[in-house]
């Protein structure tokens, strides 16, 4: 009977912390989760295309850049790098302030938290994206892109109406997998201050010295972000790859 | 088809007339290999030639060379009397001087490959419409109607909203073909159309090449059909280890090699 009335007592607890007093500023923080990713996986397709093209060049040279480019971003552990953005950044910043003497010597200039986080994020990201896009464009089929030349197709062109989107067809699997590591990886720019959802449970469980509560909902709200996406990305797989499917 | 135009098809051109295609002299290696040991090539408005050799003959790289799918290492190429210029490359290769022109001249020149090559995640009218559309800048609704109406005449109209994937390689070789016909090209090229097919669906692509060549198409034919050859051709010529064996009229050809080797080519082949 005890333990009952305890129980009880532990989830009515649950419910007026979760509901009447953090439940809105989680929610918010799934809003800033989403945003941080969402953001980041934009940065990532920018820069990974561009990588992925690198890697492809026939100069040696790019080639070489490209490469570095990913074995140095998929090489480092991410929360050194979002370090090295947020408080490399907030240093750089507050040089060039100084030295062009806008601030006073002992003021800072701070990274925008943001900026800095869904820099450092998309960056990482884009060291996954360019190698799901360099793979998707080595299986296109060679023929095709023939095609293209012999028809009198411009480079653009080419890209435009053949590279394009056949590599977006072949690369939604693999980025699906790249936007679930980035919703993780979200997680740390907690420490530049983000209020997201990392950080938000993470002052949700100091200021009520309930951690067991805060970090397992929290886990239960990344696991149910991931979880979502996968038949999102699957629809879409099955949208983009109509062409190869048995017709209805 | 009518018989007015097989016959004009045959009609020898006053030899003043500029050639639809002209290849001179053309070299092309691979690493050490001599692929193309200067090859020379005419084409007029109507002419069909069969070029025919064993595998590693070079046949491919010479249709390749022309419309600048490989580089040829020298010698001229000429489409309507233009010559596609080249400048002095890398490594001592001569590559195309304005990219721009070779776009233009291979938009003339349309590719029928072995394999097909449609693209496969555009529905078989969108592999019609694309280059013409973007390259030729024709107007869209325009290019779609012709577009209906070549599907109509190589058979498959019914599945114009077919991707490539799902149609048999019969098929996909006729869309190939009638993609070729909307780009309204000077010279057509064929590289082994009928190669990669199952024997029974050879017959289909081979009734449409005919009916092409009774209207009086321009082509270029590398083939291993020696019955296309022989009956539908107006020229044979005959590659052997990147050399111009022999080169003539068909039946005359057939009937009497004019070389040892192309004796054994078709007698190897009758086997």
């Amino acid at each position: 009977m005890e333990f009952f009335s305890s129980l009880l007592e532990q989830m009515s607890t649950a419910y007026d912390l979760l509901v009447a007093g953090w439940g809105v500023q989680l929610l918010w923080g799934i809003g800033w989760t989403l945003a941080v990713t969402t953001v980041s996986m934009v940065i990532g397709a920018v820069l990974g295309s561009l990588v992925a093209a690198a890697k492809l060049s026939h100069l040696g040279r790019l080639r070489f850049l490209g490469e570095s480019y990913t074995t140095v971003f998929r090489g480092e552990p991410e929360l050194l790098i979002i370090y090295l953005f947020y408080y490399g950044g907030t240093q750089v910043l507050t040089g060039v302030a100084r030295s062009t003497g806008s601030i006073g010597p002992t003021d800072i200039v701070n990274m925008p938290s943001f900026l800095g986080g869904v820099l450092a994020v998309g960056i990482i990201s884009g060291a996954y994206q360019a190698e799901v896009f360099r793979g998707s464009f080595l299986a296109i089929h060679r023929g095709e892109l023939e095609a293209a030349r012999a028809y009198g197709m411009s480079a653009w062109l080419r890209f435009r109406l053949v590279i394009m989107p056949q590599v977006l067809r072949l690369a939604v699997p693999g980025l699906g997998n790249v936007w679930q590591l980035t919703i993780k990886d979200s997680a740390l720019i907690s420490v530049t201050g983000v209020a997201e959802l990392m950080l938000t449970a993470n002052k949700a469980a100091r200021s009520t010295h309930h951690s067991l509560l805060f970090y397992t909902v929290a886990g239960i709200l990344y696991l149910v972000m991931t979880s979502i996406s996968t038949p999102i990305f699957d629809r879409a797989e099955r949208y983009t790859s109509r062409s190869f499917l048995r017709p209805k | 088809m009518s018989a007015s135009l097989a016959a004009a098809a045959n009609v020898e051109p006053s030899p003043e007339a500029t050639p639809a295609i002209s290849v001179k002299e053309m070299r092309k290696c691979f690493g050490d290999h001599e692929v193309l040991k200067g090859i020379s090539l005419e084409a007029h408005k109507g002419d069909v030639i069969s070029i025919l050799g064993s595998s590693g003959s070079g046949k491919s790289t010479l249709l390749r060379c022309i419309n600048l799918l490989e580089t040829p290492d020298s010698g001229e190429v000429r489409v309507g009397g233009e010559l596609i210029r080249m400048k002095p490359g890398q490594g001592g290769h001569q590559t195309p001087a304005d990219i721009r022109q070779v776009e233009r001249i291979r938009a003339d020149l349309a590719m029928v490959f072995q394999s097909f090559n449609l693209w496969s995640h555009m529905t078989v009218l969108e592999n019609l419409v694309a280059a013409p559309v973007h390259v030729l800048k024709r107007p869209r609704a325009e290019c779609l109607e012709q577009a209906e109406a070549l599907l109509k005449r190589v058979g498959i109209w019914e599945r114009r909203n077919y991707y490539p994937p799902h149609m048999s390689g019969g098929q996909q070789q006729r869309a190939a073909i009638a993609r070729a016909l909307a780009m309204n090209p000077k010279v057509m090229l064929f590289d082994e159309p009928t190669s990669a097919l199952d024997p029974e669906l050879v017959g289909e692509v081979l009734r449409v090449m005919r009916s092409l060549a009774e209207e009086g198409r321009t082509m270029l034919v590398v083939t291993h059909e020696m019955g296309f050859a022989r009956d539908v051709s107006s020229k044979v010529m005959f590659l052997h280890k990147g050399e111009v064996d022999s080169l003539g009229e068909p039946k005359e050809m057939f009937a009497r090699p004019p070389t040892q080797q192309f004796k054994q080519f078709i007698t190897n082949f009758n086997k």
